[in-house]
């Protein structure tokens, strides 16, 4: 199975993890969860769906990251997977 | 432009907000601050920020990986864009600074770029120092960083506080960054706690006509941005010239004496020259000329 890493557990990062998979899966763990779960989990579909990808899972463990940095470290973590043969 | 701030490319803390330090440029890193392992993961983070952010750092540097690692064309491909001011180029020789100026002006041309973005070579290697002059003058550079970490293991030398060791390469790049009118910016210094001899680092290649000076991290701005900024007391004695200049030229005089001193053209052009950097700094006050 393929999988790709991205991120980091720093402040104001996050760690992205992602895998094939037959459905799409998105798991989020963030300590600013209760305020920003929705907002987070746009960000992972919108990159997704600008990708072009409908099937993966992707795991999150948000240490506050901003948008910009959910949609960089996902993007990064799915061109690392793709690119395992 | 007195001081340029390194940030880590790979640190989403510090690299957003960078527009909030005081520093006239930021160089955000993709180069030394970021592992091998993690190049990909700058890069997109810097480009995500950079396309998105709603406020950036008044001027935008990015130092790219050197020419000869397999990550230069990565780093062009993902970094040239309307929101970047400059590339700062490692290990940069005449031959190196020429081709990155060819490659900007080809990604330029394909992205329809509103920008044409600077070069700022940086002179680490002994080869470099020694054609610095053609360097500054090639098209697109309009500063030279210099870096005496590398610059010091190369010829292995040590460097010191009192900084004989760079008084060579600190001059001769100062004098051509001058013959060039380009910025000359000094080494940064190390010891990121020792405020006492950052200040006196600054002073070391102020002497010499270094005009600018980069940082490691934001404490050190402050004391940069005073160091390369006119002291209050050139300031006024700048004012006292230009204003006995000009009582001087209304009596047709070319030379006059101030305060018991000559003052001639090239004391004029100094207090001239020191005058603009004030007000360019906002530190001239309401009464200058």
């Amino acid at each position: 199975m393929k999988i790709g890493i991205a991120g980091s557990l720093e402040s104001n990062d996050v760690l992205v993890t992602v895998r094939e998979c037959e459905k799409l899966v998105i798991d989020i763990h963030s300590i600013v969860d209760l305020l920003f779960h929705d907002q987070i989990e746009k960000v992972v579909r919108d990159t997704l769906q600008e990708l072009g990808i409908e099937n993966v899972e992707v795991r999150l463990q948000d240490k506050g990251a901003l948008d910009y940095t959910i949609r960089a470290r996902l993007i990064t973590a799915i061109q690392r997977m793709e690119a395992q043969p | 432009m007195r001081s340029f701030l390194f940030v880590p490319g790979n640190n989403p803390s510090m690299v957003q907000n960078a527009d909030v330090f005081p520093a006239d440029a930021v160089i955000f890193d993709l180069e030394d601050s970021v592992h091998v392992a993690e190049k990909d993961n700058a890069r997109r983070l810097l480009r995500d920020y950079l396309t998105s952010h709603p406020s950036l750092p008044q001027k935008v540097a990015i130092r790219i990986n050197a020419m000869d690692t397999p990550y230069y064309k990565a780093d062009l491909e993902a970094l040239v864009a309307d929101e970047i001011d400059y590339i700062v180029l490692p290990k940069a020789t005449v031959t190196t600074t020429q081709k990155l100026g060819s490659d900007l002006f080809a990604l330029e041309q394909k992205r329809e770029l509103n920008k044409h973005i600077d070069i700022i070579p940086i002179v680490e290697l002994a080869a470099s120092l020694v054609e610095v002059c053609k360097i500054a003058a090639t098209s697109r550079v309009v500063a030279i960083l210099f870096g005496a970490e590398d610059y010091c293991a190369e010829m292995e030398i040590k460097r010191t506080l009192a900084g004989e060791a760079l008084f060579f390469p600190r001059s001769q790049i100062a004098v051509a960054c001058r013959a060039n009118g380009i910025i000359a910016i000094d080494t940064p210094f190390t010891d990121v706690a020792d405020d006492e001899a950052l200040l006196k680092d600054c002073h070391n290649g102020a002497l010499l006509g270094m005009t600018a000076k980069a940082a490691i991290h934001p404490r050190q701005v402050g004391a940069i941005n005073e160091a390369y900024s006119p002291a209050q007391d050139q300031i006024d004695w700048a004012k006292k010239v230009v204003k006995a200049e000009k009582e001087a030229s209304s009596k047709g005089l070319g030379v006059f004496s101030l305060d018991g001193k000559m003052i001639d053209k090239p004391v004029i052009e100094r207090a001239r020259k020191t005058l603009a950097k004030a007000k360019q700094y906002n530190l001239a006050g309401q009464d200058d000329e």
